[in-house]
């Protein structure tokens, strides 16, 4: 990032972010009808370099250690606050950005400000620049860090691993006839590959060919399971089911055909797709079945400079 | 175009926002078959549908959409925007039906 990017990223984000993202709201206050002397140890303890005033919930003034140094050396520390606090507070809204504040900031040289409600003019929080600071290192810090993310490719991952040969191996168990489940293998198994950096074109095509996988099997059956195998070289997905089978796979494999009960249509579900949508997304596809015994499907998409070869790798 | 202006323009009601109404909507698609959206939806786009159930929120998880419009004056299940909340998915509805508001979101969008 060279620094003139840097410097219009923060002026995006002083645009962008509310003071109420930034400020303290745990903030420590005073009555006016408090005594300067208890000033000493909140000034001291806490290390803040003033106090907003407050009557009920309203900001009634300000008391600085400023005030409170004078105080000290005039010797009238039996004064009470209401006498020594500045009363023409500078305040701001909770709901301005934080380009008002750091205008403020510069204009008056204050380290703080009150934040008070546009709605009731109640304190709701306090000010300083640190809290703009570190509100926008936060903030760039999760923009980096995204961008590291999507930075981070799966050969770096494989790269780290010290061995012959790897490979990842994630299980997952799909519930039969579970709707509301439905889908959980496809989206898990989409975050965790593109957690590893596998490039977004390749997880596309392994997402849409397991939700198929996973709603057949979901669809048709009593339940099953998904195992993805990823490797440096391709991923490798297996999906197993005890259920009834299927009579005719070439039949099966035509696009529309499907043996879907009415209401799963309904549902959107069974449009004889499934499979066709398998075939598109593999590199090589492998279906095998035993009416009453169960069906195992393989597909395999390459990692390296994938090249689709329609195969036609069933039987 | 943005989400939130379309949400404005069309007056949807907005479900669930825990995802992105910034996002530029390059699109969108309309089919109630969800193998059909799964092979030809494409990232970004806006998907208008019928069904409710919870699954339409993982088929737009997994083409990564831009959000769902349910038309009809239809209700999502509870479990849908619970699911939609979770994986940031925005999802609407309208009291329109399909092809009212899909004419609307094409004048709106145009052809892409």
């Amino acid at each position: 990032m060279d620094a003139e990017k840097a410097i219009t990223k923060v002026q995006e984000l002083v645009y962008e972010i509310k003071v109420n993202q930034v400020m303290v709201t745990d903030v420590i206050t005073v009555s006016p009808h408090n005594l300067m002397s208890e000033l000493r140890v909140l000034l001291h303890d806490k290390r803040i370099s003033g106090v907003p005033v407050v009557e009920g919930t309203t900001l009634v003034g300000l008391v600085s250690i400023e005030d409170f140094v004078k105080c000290l050396s005039e010797g009238k520390m039996n004064n009470l606050v209401r006498d020594r606090m500045s009363r023409d507070v500078i305040t701001l809204y909770d709901d301005e950005p934080l380009v008002r504040a750091v205008q403020e900031f510069d204009r008056r040289g204050y380290g703080r400000f009150p934040v008070i409600s546009r709605e009731n003019g109640a304190l709701v929080g306090v000010i300083t620049k640190g809290d703009i600071i570190r509100g926008l290192l936060k903030r760039i810090e999760i923009d980096y860090h995204e961008e590291e993310i999507h930075r981070y490719r799966a050969s770096y991952f494989f790269e780290d691993i010290i061995a012959d040969k790897t490979t990842l191996i994630f299980q997952y168990k799909v519930t039969g006839k579970d709707f509301s489940r439905a889908g959980r293998t496809s989206s898990g198994l989409k975050k965790t590959l593109r957690r590893m950096g596998i490039p977004p074109k390749i997880i596309r095509r392994i997402a849409i060919a397991t939700y198929e996988a996973e709603m057949n099997i979901v669809v048709f059956t009593d339940g099953g399971e998904i195992t993805a195998q990823v490797t440096p070289r391709e991923i490798r997905v297996e999906a197993v089911d005890s259920g009834p089978g299927i009579p005719d796979i070439k039949k099966a494999m035509e696009p529309g055909f499907s043996t879907a009960p009415d209401w799963v249509r309904d549902l959107g579900f069974g449009a004889g797709m499934g499979l066709t949508n398998i075939r598109k997304c593999a590199d090589t596809m492998h279906l095998e079945s035993t009416v009453g015994k169960g069906t195992r499907l393989e597909i395999a998409v390459q990692l390296n400079g994938a090249v689709k070869h329609d195969s036609g790798d069933h039987h | 175009m943005t989400l939130a202006t379309i949400i404005e323009n069309l007056g949807l009601e907005v479900k669930s926002a825990s995802g992105d109404l910034t996002h530029e909507i390059t699109g969108a698609y309309v089919s109630d078959l969800l193998s059909d959206v799964m092979a030809n939806s494409k990232e970004g786009q806006l998907w208008v549908t019928l069904q409710v159930h919870p699954n339409i929120v993982a088929v737009a998880t997994l083409k990564d959409l831009a959000g769902i419009i349910l038309v009809n004056g239809r209700e999502a299940e509870k479990e849908t925007i619970e699911r939609a909340e979770e994986e940031k998915i925005p999802l609407m509805t309208t009291r329109l039906a399909t092809f009212q508001l899909a004419g609307k979101l094409y004048g709106l969008l145009g052809e892409c």
